[in-house]
């Protein structure tokens, strides 16, 4: 039975095109492209209404609390999330309670994403048992089970003997490595990024310098032992050379940006709103400004939602003594439209970074608009205005920060496998 | 007269005119206290809770001092000993006190925008008596009544501030009510003890004392806590005291008549000569203490004084 997409803008990132036609699908995978003016092969068809037709998105990064804080987030709620923001492919985090840094754990992961999650869940795994930097986790045993990437998260070995180690045994095995590059030592404790902002406040701040500074020590690491690394999320102007220096040289590394660094900047913490407090913490509006150009140049690779669900309890607090981080699955897309809204980018290369970078990165056959590729799509409406209301997230934390937050952008439809897996009413 | 803050939480929020009234008032304040019969009836019958969740002796005395002397029925929770460490949330330490019904809450926090945030859970008024390396806005009004007394103004002053910049709210708040009424600052300190980007704050910044006392009408020296002592943010407190210390040699670069002020607790030898903070005809940190109990009743009357006149019953929600 053939299923057709017809009378649809398709955003075809590896193209980098986007042009009128429709999308065959048949047995779970694109079937064919038929561009606007060819013969329609048979099938039941739906009628796009002429809005965005796209891979869906692989959001790597994403943290579900399962295991450990089920109360915060499980697979079902997050699935949910995932499919009503467009997400076909949550790529988890394993910093959970305990970690998963074990196959059996991957595996429970796993088993219970299967069970409930409508959308693809790929789980990846600690690079260090109990992401405590100490010990090799099993890096074998855990790709056997299905681990696509290995990260301590934000947690970062400040012994590069033991980190190096684990680069070149990942490298053996030709596992893809995700760092996080925030110096430790200087990051303790700070809540905002130093700098008048921050000095007004009154709060704990590091200098932008601690990304920089990690992202030498991790590069020098990848040229010495080859593996394939990526850094999960850049904020800083004065970390891109380096990236920037890495790329031009070779060495097989790419880097990602969290949507929050790319929509909001250091200002929106005033009045102390911890709802905007996220790690690394917000920017200045210049390192704003330098992320985008370099998502738009393609030096940056990857957006990420960065999905941290926090609860009430752990937000209501002094800024200092807040959870870091924000739900992001469902406000992924409309926020990152305001980068085309905004003129930064056109739709094919944002759907780059958010569809077919990380299906590279993860050597995924999904993220793509061609004829074989599996049919995740997100059918989207690009203009749709709307108010946000956390209250209306599925997720079941509703710490966002783009609450009560005019955005453009509306998820349409969802598909999976070529089944529709979401409809918005 | 208006004064229409629901709360004093930070100098940055009032107005020129609102400082102004706060200082006006305290003036007649000052008379009250240096008579014997030190009584008024102002706050009877209101309760004053002060919650202290950071150690302090000075501040604390004050505002229950002012509380007293106005009628209030004050009462001091040394938060530090109880709720924190039952595992209880800050606002729940709130709702808990504001099902009480107290009329004013005084509250010193370690952290930055607590008092903001313990402001918005409860219906009184809130009176920040320092949070965390934010504001601490009495001690700007009282530094601010001390120098008009002494100077007969507080516009085109020129004041130094000196010492540890970067983890004082007293500095804080200083700049900005300062900057309010339109004089100038000059910050000096090692750069190790300066916040980042304060050359954006409207001050002239130093790390040389005889170069930023120049011609200055008024210094203010700041504590260096003890923990900052050990070499992590200064070499020692001797190389410190020879370069940042306050001595006579480089009082000698402000102006003749130039008054010295210090928050304290003071550390004699560390930021302060101590013949200097005793002499008389120089230092009025004695007078700043004094001051003190008088800014905080006029604030206090105020702010109750706003909230009757905006709801009737300053128990009720406005």
């Amino acid at each position: 039975m053939t299923l057709l997409l017809t009378n649809a803008r398709l955003i075809d990132p590896e193209a980098g095109t986007d042009v009128l036609g429709a999308v065959a699908i048949e047995k779970g995978r694109i079937s064919q492209i038929i561009l606007d003016g060819e013969a329609l092969p048979k099938g039941d068809i739906i009628d796009c209404g002429g809005k965005c037709l796209a891979p869906g998105i692989i959001d790597i990064g994403v943290k579900v609390c399962e295991p450990g804080e089920r109360h915060k987030e499980s697979f079902r709620t997050a699935g949910e999330a995932a499919a009503a923001g467009g997400v076909t492919t949550m790529v988890v985090r394993p910093d959970t309670e305990p970690s998963v840094d074990s196959p059996e754990t991957l595996q429970f992961a796993a088993r219970r994403a299967a069970d409930v999650c409508k959308v693809n869940v790929l789980p990846m795994a600690a690079l260090t048992k109990d992401r405590a930097g100490k010990e090799m986790a099993e890096i074998g045993f855990l790709m056997d089970a299905g681990a696509v990437a290995f990260t301590d998260c934000d947690f970062v070995n400040r012994n590069n003997k033991i980190f190096g180690r684990c680069l070149s045994y990942a490298k053996m095995m030709g596992a893809v490595v995700i760092g996080h590059a925030q110096e430790p030592v200087m990051s303790d404790g700070a809540c905002a990024t130093s700098g008048p902002f921050a000095s007004k406040l009154g709060l704990p701040a590091v200098s932008v310098m601690a990304e920089r500074i990690q992202l030498e020590r991790d590069m020098a690491l990848v040229e010495m032992t080859g593996v394939t690394y990526h850094v999960d999320q850049l904020s800083a102007a004065v970390a891109l050379p380096v990236l920037e220096r890495a790329k031009a040289a070779g060495l097989p590394v790419s880097a990602g940006v969290s949507i929050h660094h790319l929509t909001l900047n250091e200002l929106d913490i005033d009045g102390y709103r911890t709802f905007f407090k996220v790690k690394p913490p917000l920017r200045p509006e210049d390192d704003r400004v330098a992320m985008v150009d370099a998502v738009a140049s393609g030096l940056i690779d990857i957006i990420s939602s960065m999905h941290t669900p926090q609860d009430e309890e752990s937000k209501r607090l002094p800024f200092e003594e807040a959870a870091s981080g924000a739900v992001g699955l469902e406000t992924l897309l409309p926020a990152a439209m305001s980068l085309v809204h905004a003129g930064f980018m056109d739709l094919a290369t944002l759907w780059k970074a958010l569809s077919y970078n990380p299906a590279q990165l993860l050597g995924l056959d999904a993220g793509r608009l061609v004829a074989g590729a599996p049919a995740d799509l997100v059918l989207f409406d690009p203009d749709k205005p709307f108010v946000m209301d956390r209250f209306k997230l599925k997720s079941r934390c509703k710490n966002t920060p783009f609450d009560e937050r005019r955005m453009e952008g509306a998820v349409l439809r969802t598909f999976v496998g070529g089944e529709e897996i979401y409809a918005r009413d | 007269m208006t004064f229409t803050a629901k709360h004093l939480l930070g100098i940055e929020n009032l107005s020129r005119d609102d400082i102004v009234s706060i200082l006006d008032l305290a003036e007649q304040y000052v008379t009250l206290n240096r008579q014997s019969h030190k009584r008024s009836d102002t706050l009877a019958g209101l309760t004053q809770i002060n919650m202290f969740f950071e150690n302090s002796t000075r501040t604390q005395a004050s505002f229950e001092i002012a509380g007293k002397r106005l009628g209030a029925d004050v009462m001091n929770m040394a938060m530090g000993a109880s709720s924190i460490k039952k595992g209880e949330t800050l606002i729940d330490t709130a709702l808990t006190l504001n099902a009480m019904n107290p009329d004013l809450l005084v509250v010193r926090h370690p952290n930055s925008g607590a008092v903001e945030l313990l402001s918005q859970k409860v219906n009184c008024a809130v009176l920040n008596a320092g949070d965390g390396r934010h504001e601490h806005p009495t001690q700007a009004l009282l530094d601010a009544l001390t120098i008009r007394r002494a100077k007969g103004r507080l516009h085109r002053l020129s004041v130094a501030i000196c010492g540890d910049i970067a983890h004082s709210r007293v500095a804080r708040s200083n700049i900005f009510l300062l900057n309010k009424m339109e004089s100038r600052i000059r910050l000096i300190a090692p750069k190790t003890l300066l916040p980042s980007g304060i050359d954006q704050f409207g001050v002239e910044v130093f790390d040389d004392m005889a170069e930023g006392l120049e011609g200055v009408d008024v210094v203010m020296m700041l504590r260096l806590q003890r923990e900052r002592m050990d070499g992590a943010f200064i070499p020692s407190p001797r190389e410190y005291y020879h370069r940042w210390g306050l001595t006579a040699a480089k009082l000698a670069h402000a102006k003749p008549d130039a008054i010295v002020m210090h928050p304290g607790p003071m550390n004699r030898g560390v930021e302060i000569d101590g013949d200097i903070a005793d002499d008389l005809s120089r230092s009025v940190i004695q007078e700043q203490v004094e001051m003190g109990v008088a800014v905080r009743m006029a604030a206090m009357e105020l702010l109750v004084r706003g909230r009757r006149e905006a709801g009737a019953n300053v128990g009720v929600m406005v």
